[in-house]
């Protein structure tokens, strides 16, 4: 599979899982799709026939509200089967909105309160350096999340215990829950911030596979820094009408013109050598239409 | 309490590499000798608890045994989601201790009573809360978490406690230690208030009144078993901490007695009554003003007897 196919699969699971779901965050999963899929088909040394290998990266998803583009990879990479996606949300499942470890091959670390993803990731590289382990740990944060004040307490032991074995990836989407981070609160010069904190900051496309490729790899051979991808983004990124309108933030693609033409917008971008996963899986339309049935 | 615990700290350490202590940039001449002799397991993380907390999450989930030190609420309210999410959720092996439970520092004011940590840290799933009562149990209990696995909340007072037990030969995480038996009432004690506990049944003693003791290092898990036992042989059960009357252990006591079958002991609960103190004070001091020095302890548990 090539990271394309991969994130292509990650954006048409989210559409499905959210659907059915009625779950929300669409906008996220969208926006960091192609950062999680570069990183899990061409950066971390993950194996999903041991997915506790103590040489394996770390991979934090510290933004834990786009779960679901994790589950999607795990599954889409053999951690568990893609069949459990459907379950995302549902009563009995291990499957939470904000992404959870417990009893899910390959997830690393729980998350949902944002800011707490790059200190756990700090103490991580930490705990690699002092041991002499040469596994990296890669932390992808939201831009909104940076207005946690425990981020930037992360960032600045990060940079003063040189921890290059630490990579975070700033999913920089410029939204927020309620509108614009510049709206919000302003976090501009983002760049200049990180690299006044003492890190090592690359800035990219963050759906542009070569750019993330080339970031991670650079990432990997800083000396003395610990360094931070900005991966500018679109929230919602691949879904015309869901593209940097904060409605998407909460919003599930619904039964009928919605999920329709999200599909329909999807399956024009498909790259070729895979086939929608969904095509023959009617059985997730009817479980949506019983289900809004039910509430009319 | 926190040299004893910082001693035996040392002394784990030096045999288990894998031990690491956290602080949040305190402990200003008692941590000293842990970092000279130990440098390379010691961390300060700064004036930043809830990174600290997160932090020694992801350490601990590296494979160490991480202890996080800091004063009054500072390892434990400033950073209490990162105690639930990444430190409990995980089970991550890690010991957060905070030095002055209570009125430790009465004199500096308000933000540093620790009078809520015992019934917030016990709301927490998978945390176990300890509060020694003496130098014996302090360092006893630092031992019992070390080779706790998960994660832990360990209450210190800060110096001065006395070493009251003798020795305790069979310390153990959830089992209180019973001190002597009694006649009609039983005393139960956990923290470092211990201290005014002893002097209180003392002079009960010299009032003809002879309470049994026990001390209950750990507040969670409860000693159920010791809870049943002196609910039917004794008619009073009166909880002593240094600490809210509400959620603590009083609470913890009470919760186990509710369920038990009359006849059973009536409780009666001293502690912080659910106040904070604007008063300025020294821990002697402010004990008293709260009601909770060995005189008052000693007056409460005689005026229920007579009334």
């Amino acid at each position: 599979m090539t990271s394309e196919q991969l994130a292509w699969k990650i954006r048409r699971h989210g559409i499905e899982m959210t659907h059915i779901s009625q779950g929300s965050h669409i906008g996220a999963i969208l926006s960091v799709a192609d950062i999680i899929a570069v990183l899990y088909n061409d950066i971390a040394n993950v194996d999903p026939a041991n997915p506790i290998m103590s040489n394996r990266d770390r991979i934090i998803l510290s933004k834990g509200h786009a779960g679901a583009a994790i589950y999607a990879a795990l599954a889409e990479r053999g951690f568990f089967k893609v069949e459990e996606l459907k379950t995302h949300y549902a009563d009995g499942s291990r499957l939470s909105g904000h992404v959870s470890h417990k009893g899910i091959p390959g997830v690393e670390f729980s998350t949902g309160s944002l800011g707490h993803g790059l200190s756990v990731g700090a103490g991580m590289a930490y705990g690699a350096k002092k041991d002499n382990k040469q596994h990296k740990v890669f932390v992808i944060c939201g831009d909104g999340e940076c207005d946690e004040g425990a981020v930037w307490e992360a960032a600045l032991v990060a940079n003063h215990y040189k921890l290059n074995n630490l990579v975070a990836v700033i999913d920089h989407n410029k939204m927020q829950s309620l509108d614009f981070c510049e709206n919000t609160i302003t976090l501009s010069p983002f760049a200049d911030k990180w690299k006044a904190f003492g890190w090592n900051v690359i800035d990219i496309d963050g759906h542009d596979h070569e750019a993330l490729r080339d970031a991670f790899i650079k990432a990997k051979e800083s000396i003395d820094k610990p360094t931070v991808i900005i991966a500018n983004t679109t929230k919602g990124k691949g879904i015309s009408f869901m593209e940097n309108d904060i409605l998407w933030h909460y919003r599930f693609p619904h039964e009928g013109e919605e999920y329709d033409s999200a599909v329909a917008e999807l399956r024009a971008q498909m790259p070729e050598g895979i086939t929608d996963m969904y095509e023959a899986r009617e059985y997730f339309k009817e479980v949506a239409a019983t289900k809004e049935a039910e509430e009319q | 309490m926190r040299d004893t615990f910082v001693r035996t700290l040392i002394d784990i350490a030096k045999q288990d590499k894998n031990v690491h202590l956290i602080t949040g940039d305190l402990g200003f001449g008692v941590l000293k000798p842990f970092w000279e002799q130990l440098p390379d397991q010691f961390t300060n993380a700064g004036i930043a608890e809830q990174n600290m907390t997160s932090f020694a999450a992801g350490l601990a989930l590296q494979g160490k045994t991480v202890f996080t030190y800091s004063i009054g609420n500072f390892p434990t309210l400033r950073c209490l989601e990162q105690i639930r999410n990444d430190c409990a959720y995980h089970n991550a092996n890690v010991k957060i201790v905070c030095v002055g439970g209570g009125f430790v520092y009465g004199s500096l004011g308000m933000s540093h009573h620790a009078t809520e940590d015992l019934a917030i840290m016990r709301a927490l799933p998978d945390v176990t809360v300890l509060a020694p009562g003496d130098l014996v149990e302090a360092e006893c209990a630092t031992r019992a978490i070390y080779r706790y696995n998960g994660t832990c909340y360990l209450r210190l007072g800060r110096g001065g406690e006395r070493r009251i037990h003798k020795k305790i030969d069979d310390f153990q995480i959830g089992k209180a230690i019973k001190i002597k038996n009694g006649e009609g009432v039983a005393i139960f004690s956990t923290g470092a208030i211990f201290d005014e506990v002893v002097d209180a049944i003392q002079s009960m003693e010299e009032h003809s009144i002879n309470p049994a003791l026990y001390t209950f290092p750990t507040v969670k898990p409860i000693d159920r078993a010791v809870i049943e036992e002196c609910a039917e042989r004794y008619d009073l059960i009166v909880t002593v901490e240094e600490h809210n009357i509400i959620g603590g252990f009083g609470s913890a006591v009470s919760e186990v007695l509710a369920e038990l079958p009359r006849p059973r002991a009536r409780i009666l609960r001293i502690g912080l009554d659910d106040k904070y103190s604007s008063i300025v004070g020294s821990q002697k001091y402010l004990r008293d003003v709260y009601g909770m020095s060995a005189e008052k302890i000693a007056e409460e548990v005689q005026g229920i007897l007579s009334a």
